[in-house]
């Protein structure tokens, strides 16, 4: 069975296409984190979160209300949600107050979250579980996050620049970059909070978004010693159509367990499942449109390695010339493959 | 069946033999009811605590506390040696890390070095005007402090929280000066908080003055006396009413010389705790005893005296706390049992996950992992026909050797690492994907179904381990990065990658070499399912 049956797109023409599809995606979504935030997770934000299971679940405006009511200070910050399935009966309340750090008095808030439901009378119910995060953590988690991206991309760009060569690895390392602000971009949308698990799913797309990467440009290798008359664009587009039905299968694969996470992996795990998703899909769309074209930007501008290595390049100013009159000629048979 | 392949098939089954009886067996055995032995049950696959339930605590040191009490006691001994000598001097520490003297004469300047040759090993000195001189401790000397008030304080926590009786509590230093301590079980946070944050300072201290209704009145000309503290205890034993106490900064005995504490009654039949010190405590403690007949003794607890006895006769081992709650009694043995930490304790996080918690996520985690088991099961066989089924035993071998050697090396699973689990069905069959689409091609290419075989596996193969490799290199800063459940995660990707290679590659081929071998090697092998 075969998804594209000998695919002959030519991906590297609509390059330019691409960017400016990335682009608006990208600055659309640091549009709507500049404006609206990107909502920080509580272990970011800091705060005090409490979830309860009541006997019959209460509205959720009913739970606002005896915030409002009960609770000191009002809880016009509060933020009210059903927790899990709606069978287990549980109401998360979240609110921006911490205790102070020193002594066990962390808690207040939690504390004062639950006299408030209770005096409401809101039917009975328990606490199953609270969540306090003092105001120094989310700063040292934000920076922690950041060296552990920074640190795996630099390890990425070095591992790749060893086994291929700089420019494959800058593409690769782009490309990278380009699904972690895309990823970032889709969450400002869907206005999923910034959480340890949701950080955990962009380093895990980091590593992942190389991997189709990696299968294309181990193509443009192999082809580059066989293809030696090609023009570089030209063995990138055949090497992207080529692997084409690999790169779409294997991307098929890792969604269909991110999407069984999504539907069935519980509250928790919400955020991160949808950032895999929109990272896989967007680190597939990247490793077809954005690496490759980043390669042919980078050799456009610096000398090639492997050209200039080759045996079959004569010498270094004929190259260009050559590689000129080839891609004119393949435009041509690709027109006459077209009719 | 040739031999080569024989050899290979007794791996696997070797293999698949040993993490189904690490990984497997034991979680079946627990939830089924069989028969298991004991020591197989213990290797079981460990949860973390946000699938079973408990309290996670983060704590920061506060190690400036360290470094202020390491200046306090050294001016407290240049006082002493000043005063030995004769020297006149005012010594004060401005800052946490200084200690400064003023006021000393020319004329004397050569026995003030004297009397202060014992601060060169910690403190730089510098020389100021008018005999003022300031010593600043030295920044090695301040690392070190800081690092081993860490070490001493998770000790600490250590020692209190196995007292506490948690069963598999998890204490670890975390980041520069912080500690992280997870009780599973445990959902009376407050309690827990307030055992391991509580200072358990214990000091034994002559009182000098007092009791008196308040600070002012111990106060000589408004201030309090060099090398003198006033501390604050209760008016009696029932707490009611605050008095104030003037005693020495330096303690005669403190809870260092306590070898053990234990509920006790005093004579009153009230609740106490009763401690016992160790022989250089009860020689220091005889000393002051026997010299202070007649005078009070206070004891103090976390800077609040909690008696003050008057001294009857020579005591040299033993005393009792009294004045406690019997609420307190149990908690205080402990604390003082377990020795006082060595700076204050902050809370910088705190999470409790009731058990209905842990188990609602077990329950949605499983259900993700067997929905997404079978969507990829229904898809590479669709996809992949026969050669679907190589591809999904190589899956389940993965599963089974991930969850075996998490058992095995002792790692945690968490609910993000159900996540990785999950993720690693989806990732991990894209190496077959790999593999497969390449014998695809080169059974496209005609080059015979053995041939396509092996050039499918053996050109796919670099290409493997450098997707292995990039997605490790992530991996492993994601240790880096997270605690607890996001480590969960990262262990169980980096553990799945690994065995993934050994799957996809090893297992998988041997499985094609089954197949193929059931044909004569003669016979021409025109088509695969695939």
């Amino acid at each position: 069975m075969h998804i594209f049956t000998n695919p002959n797109y030519n991906f590297l023409r609509w390059r330019w296409h691409a960017v400016a599809v990335s682009w608006i995606v990208i600055l659309a979504g640091l549009f709507a984190i500049y404006t609206k935030g990107l909502p920080k997770g509580i272990e970011f934000a800091g705060g005090t979160s409490v979830i309860m299971q009541f006997d019959t679940t209460p509205s959720v405006e009913a739970v606002r209300d005896a915030l409002n009511r009960n609770y000191p200070g009002g809880g016009q910050d509060a933020v009210v949600q059903s927790y899990g399935d709606p069978a287990v009966r549980q109401v998360m309340v979240r609110v921006p107050q911490v205790g102070a750090e020193q002594g066990t008095s962390l808690s207040v808030p939690a504390q004062n979250v639950e006299n408030a439901l209770r005096k409401a009378n809101l039917g009975n119910f328990k606490v199953v579980g609270t969540e306090i995060v003092g105001p120094s953590v989310g700063d040292e988690l934000t920076q922690k996050g950041l060296s552990a991206f920074i640190l795996s991309l630099i390890g990425i760009l070095g591992y790749i620049a060893f086994r291929y060569e700089f420019s494959f690895a800058v593409g690769a390392v782009v490309a990278t970059l380009h699904d972690v602000l895309v990823t970032f971009a889709f969450l400002a949308f869907f206005r999923y909070d910034l959480t340890l698990n949701v950080i955990a799913a962009l380093l895990t797309v980091t590593g992942y978004s190389t991997n189709d990467t990696i299968v294309i440009f181990d193509r443009v290798r192999e082809n580059m010693r066989k293809m030696r008359r090609d023009s570089l664009s030209e063995v990138i587009n055949i090497s992207i159509n080529q692997t084409l039905g690999r790169t779409v299968i294997t991307a098929g694969t890792a969604l269909l367990s991110a999407i069984a996470l999504f539907l069935f992996g519980g509250e928790v795990l919400h955020g991160f499942a949808f950032t895999m998703i929109v990272g896989i899909v967007t680190g597939t769309y990247s490793s077809v449109f954005v690496a490759a074209a980043i390669v042919t930007f980078w050799r456009r501008t610096k000398p090639s390695k492997l050209s200039t290595a080759s045996p079959a390049a004569v010498t270094a100013p004929a190259a260009p010339a050559r590689n000129a009159a080839s891609s004119r000629k393949s435009k041509s048979q690709r027109k006459a493959r077209a009719s | 069946m040739n031999k080569n392949i024989r050899w290979k098939v007794i791996t696997i089954v070797a293999v698949l033999v040993i993490f189904t009886g690490v990984g497997v067996y034991p979680i079946l055995a627990e939830a089924y009811r069989m028969p298991s032995p004991a020591w197989l049950q213990q290797k079981q696959l460990k949860l973390g605590l946000d699938l079973k339930g408990g309290v996670h605590l983060v704590l920061r040191v506060q190690t400036d506390d360290a470094i202020r009490l390491q200046s306090d006691q050294t001016a407290e001994q240049l006082r002493e040696a000043l005063r030995m000598r004769n020297i006149p001097g005012m010594v004060s520490t401005p800052s946490i890390s200084q200690i400064r003297v003023e006021g000393v004469p020319p004329g004397q300047d050569a026995a003030f070095r004297d009397a202060s040759a014992d601060l060169s090993t910690s403190f730089d000195r510098s020389p100021g005007t008018n005999g003022s001189y300031t010593f600043t401790m030295k920044p090695n000397i301040q690392n070190q402090l800081r690092a081993d008030s860490v070490v001493q304080a998770r000790q600490t926590i250590d020692r209190r929280v196995n007292e506490l009786g948690v069963a598999e509590p998890q204490i670890a230093e975390q980041g520069v000066d912080q500690i992280l301590v997870q009780l599973p079980g445990v959902t009376d946070v407050e309690h827990a908080k307030s055992i391991i944050g509580s200072p358990g300072l214990l000091e034994l201290k002559i009182v000098e003055a007092g009791p008196a209704a308040s600070r002012e009145d111990l106060m000589q000309n408004g201030q309090v006396p060099e090398g003198m503290d006033i501390v604050p205890g209760n008016a009696d034993a029932t707490g009611g009413g605050t008095v104030y106490y003037m005693v020495r900064k330096a303690a005669a005995v403190s809870g260092h010389d306590l070898t053990n504490a234990r509920p006790a009654v005093d004579q009153n039949n009230l609740p106490a705790v009763s401690f016992t010190l160790n022989s250089e405590g009860a020689r220091k403690f005889g000393t002051i005893t026997e010299t202070n007949i007649g005078r009070r003794l206070a004891i103090i607890l976390d800077n609040r005296v909690s008696s003050a006895p008057t001294i009857q006769s020579r005591i040299t081992d033993n005393g009792q706390i009294t004045g406690v709650t019997r609420d307190e009694v149990n908690d205080l043995s402990l604390i003082l049992k377990s020795g006082a930490l060595p700076a204050k304790l902050t809370y910088l996080q705190e999470q409790t996950i009731g058990p209905s918690l842990g188990a609602d996520s077990i329950r949605s985690g499983v259900t993700a992992s067997v929905v997404g088991l079978l969507l990829i099961i229904f898809f590479m066989l669709i996809y992949y026909k026969l050669s679907g089924i190589n591809a999904i035993i190589a899956l389940v071998f993965n599963l089974i050797i991930l969850l075996g050697l998490m058992a095995y090396i002792g790692a945690v699973m968490t609910l993000p690492g159900i996540a990785g689990f999950v993720l690693t069905m989806g990732i991990g069959v894209d190496s077959n994907v790999l593999i497969f689409e390449r014998i695809k091609e080169e059974l496209e290419a005609q080059h015979g179904v053995r041939a396509s075989i092996n050039a499918g596996f053996d050109r796919v193969f670099w290409t493997l381990v450098d997707t292995h490799v990039s997605a490790l290199i992530a991996a492993l800063f994601l240790i880096q990065f997270g605690t607890g459940p996001i480590r969960g995660f990262a262990y169980t990707l980096i553990i799945g990658l690994a065995s993934n290679l050994f799957t996809s590659i090893f297992v998988s081929k041997t499985l094609f070499e089954i197949a193929l071998s059931r044909r004569s090697p003669r016979e021409q092998v025109a088509t695969l399912s695939i």
